[in-house]
């Protein structure tokens, strides 16, 4: 064999031949157009959002929930209308995931109210005594850091100007920190009187749980 | 394969080097291992955001996967390069640096994750400094890859040096290409493709990472050593070279498998399920080709304690190769996907598959460069039964809990309402996860048996070799 004796012939030859596979379905696919669908129902994240999903990410909670419901019949049922490529474009990265430990979260949006999830973050158990959650009553005590909001948005092109950032996150602070907020016993009793006129990481964590299905529900409603 | 050769100027140290670090960073990443475990059926143990089990997931995963996998192949990569080219290592200074950065590396990644730093990409979640560092690593090793291959005084490359060459060029393809991010700060960064396109390089990447971690040098190390304990030669030459460039074209066609009825277009799942039941071909190639290496010699099995390591290691990677493309259909994966089944399945793969052969190989090659034999060959037969007990409790536990759940997902009452709430379905588990746990504590004694021979062998004084 006289490939076996030329290394660098190898190599070249082993690279071409693990880039066929490659290019046919990773390469090609980047420049397909059915890979990346845009509906003008499906909204990027607020800044607040995207802190919050930063959060999500940074905690690590891809590793027990999915984000995308699958076309199948009790899946539907269990969790809402099945997931559509289009609800994805503003996601990098992608947080699908691969176990469900705990349940899939695409449809978690609106499916309860703000207090229902400052509760349940502060302890999964006193909701669900057998839940295998980690508490993460922390995240209200640790003030939400905006310094990089602006640049997040926009190395992700969300097409937010400064003040939009700036906007959105004062709204935010003064939607969650009014006293006609609906969940407003529920955030009070987890965030530390300190950090109760601001924007805790928890605030930013519901905000983003809260955006999650969302689009799609005025997507299909559209049809 | 013929090594008569005087052993002067061969570079042990970095074998040595790379073989300790294996076995410590496996023996901390079992450590996480077991915490994540408990935590799954008492979340008490959730005692800190660091030790939450969201983080310490990704700490076990890189831990061992890159800690221990990549250490066991280096420091078994470095020793078989030079056997086989009868070729000291041209750069024997950068060797020592690859491995004094390679444990650097992996410290700061286990820190960086525990303090969640966390692209979610698995099995690529560190950020970009440390994406930077291994292709740097990377690059370190494979100098001294290519630079003993053209300078190798042996003619023929053998079958383990073919797997080396594509395993240093595919990784590098798959690391850079799949973590290529934009840096917001030096601790985050956000991936340049999104959504149906980001999940498809992602398992593109995290298959065949695991394909080119798991699979392709741990095939390098059983083509060597298998015959290297039993003094048998590879039953069939031609039937390897079809397995390597059968195995290694069609693995990259198959990462979406793992995205089975997601967004991503259909098409690109139905390649990957195609492929995949490909790739049981050039697995099972190996795996009979192992088999027919002890034809006529299966005594083997009882008289030598190596050979029993091989063949069962061999063994679970043929069982996996059939059960990882038959999940990978799109029906059963309907049932079996996220459920604890495919937890299982992976860990057949890396405490049956990689640690045996691992072992097994570190158990011939470490009294070799010692020149002595091993302290306790009685030891290594209990670590042997322990890891192999302890796997498939572990193991076939997970099948039935995920079996279990992927029913109580799917089952509907007379009236085609749901039957279970998810928590039900959870909660049903708990036993498993239990038993998963003491399974592990079994192990984990079998890999300290393991970890303490190694380190006897060492501190032994040389005699003169046998071979």
């Amino acid at each position: 064999m006289g490939i076996n004796s030329k290394p660098v012939v190898f190599a070249v030859l082993s690279a071409a031949v693990i880039l066929v596979g490659t290019v046919v379905t990773v390469f090609v696919p980047l420049f397909m157009p059915s890979t990346q669908p845009a509906s003008p129902y499906v909204k990027p994240y607020t800044a607040v959002e995207l802190e919050g999903r930063d959060i999500y990410m940074r905690e690590g909670c891809n590793n027990c929930h999915t984000q995308t419901v699958r076309p199948l019949r009790t899946e539907v049922l269990r969790y809402g209308e099945y997931s559509k490529p289009e609800e994805f474009a503003y996601d990098r990265p992608f947080l699908w995931g691969s176990r469900r430990t705990g349940p899939d979260l695409a449809r978690i949006g609106g499916k309860y109210p703000d207090s229902w999830h400052y509760s349940h973050m502060e302890s999964p158990q006193r909701l669900f005594q057998k839940s295998n959650m980690p508490p993460y009553g922390w995240m209200a005590m640790n003030r939400l850091d905006i310094s990089n909001s602006f640049r997040k948005t926009s190395i992700l092109k969300y097409g937010y100007s400064e003040s939009d950032v700036k906007n959105q996150i004062d709204e935010y602070r003064a939607t969650v920190t009014s006293d006609s907020y609906p969940s407003k016993e529920s955030r009070d009793k987890i965030t530390p009187p300190e950090l109760r006129k601001d924007l805790t990481e928890m605030d930013a964590m519901v905000a983003y749980l809260q955006k999650l299905g969302r689009d799609v529900k005025n997507m299909e409603a559209a049809k | 394969m013929e090594e008569s050769m005087s052993e002067a100027g061969y570079d042990y140290k970095v074998v040595r080097g790379f073989t300790y670090s294996a076995l410590f960073w496996l023996v901390i990443g079992l450590v996480v291992g077991l915490w994540i475990a408990f935590e799954m059926f008492n979340p008490a143990l959730n005692l800190t955001p660091w030790l939450s089990f969201g983080r310490l997931r990704v700490v076990h995963t890189n831990g061992l996967g890159l800690g221990f996998g990549l250490a066991g192949i280096f420091a078994t990569a470095y020793y078989m390069l030079q056997r086989l080219t009868r070729t000291p290592l041209p750069f024997p200074g950068l060797a020592k640096a690859h491995l004094y950065l390679f444990n650097a590396a992996i410290a700061l990644a286990a820190v960086s994750l525990f303090a969640g730093m966390n692209t979610t990409k698995e099995y690529a979640e560190l950020e970009w400094p440390l994406d930077i560092g291994v292709v740097i690593l990377w690059v370190m090793f494979a100098v001294n890859v290519f630079a003993i291959l053209i300078k190798r005084k042996e003619k023929q490359m053998y079958i383990s040096l073919w797997y080396i060459i594509a395993m240093t060029v595919t990784i590098a393809v798959l690391y850079i290409v799949n973590n290529l991010e934009i840096p917001v700060t030096l601790f985050k960064s956000y991936s340049v493709y999104a959504g149906a396109n980001d999940a498809n390089v992602e398992w593109w990447y995290g298959h065949n990472i695991v394909g080119f971690i798991f699979t392709v040098p741990v095939l390098a190390m059983f083509y060597y050593f298998l015959p290297k304990a039993t003094g048998l030669p590879i039953y069939s030459h031609r039937l390897s070279i079809v397995s390597f460039w059968a195995l290694i074209f069609a693995y990259l066609w198959t990462g979406a498998h793992h995205l089975m009825l997601t967004p991503l277009p259909e098409w690109i799942q139905t390649v990957a399920i195609a492929f995949s039941i490909f790739l049981i071909a050039p697995s099972w190639g190996s795996v009979v080709n192992g088999y027919y290496t002890l034809q006529g010699n299966w005594d083997q099995m009882r008289t030598n304690y190596l050979v029993k390591f091989f063949i069962v290691g061999i063994t679970f990677y043929g069982l996996q190769t059939i059960q990882g493309p038959t999940q990978g259909l799109r029906t059963l994966n309907a049932f079996f996907h996220y459920t604890d089944w495919v937890v299982g399945h992976v860990h057949m793969g890396t405490m049956g598959w990689v640690a045996m052969t691992i072992s097994a190989s570190f158990y011939y090659m470490i009294p070799q460069i010692c020149r002595t034999k091993l302290y306790s060959i009685k030891l290594a037969n209990v670590h042997f039964w322990l890891i192999l007990v302890g796997q498939l409790t572990w193991t076939v536990t997970m099948w039935i809990g995920g079996i279990q759940q992927g029913a109580m997902w799917k089952a509907t009452n007379p009236d085609g309402s749901l039957m279970y709430s998810f928590l039900d379905g959870l909660v049903s588990l708990y036993p498993y996860y239990r038993l998963r746990f003491v399974a592990g504590i079994i192990y984990f004694i079998g890999i300290l048996v393991f970890a303490w021979n190694i380190f006897m062998t060492t501190r032994q004084q040389p005699v003169e070799a046998e071979v």
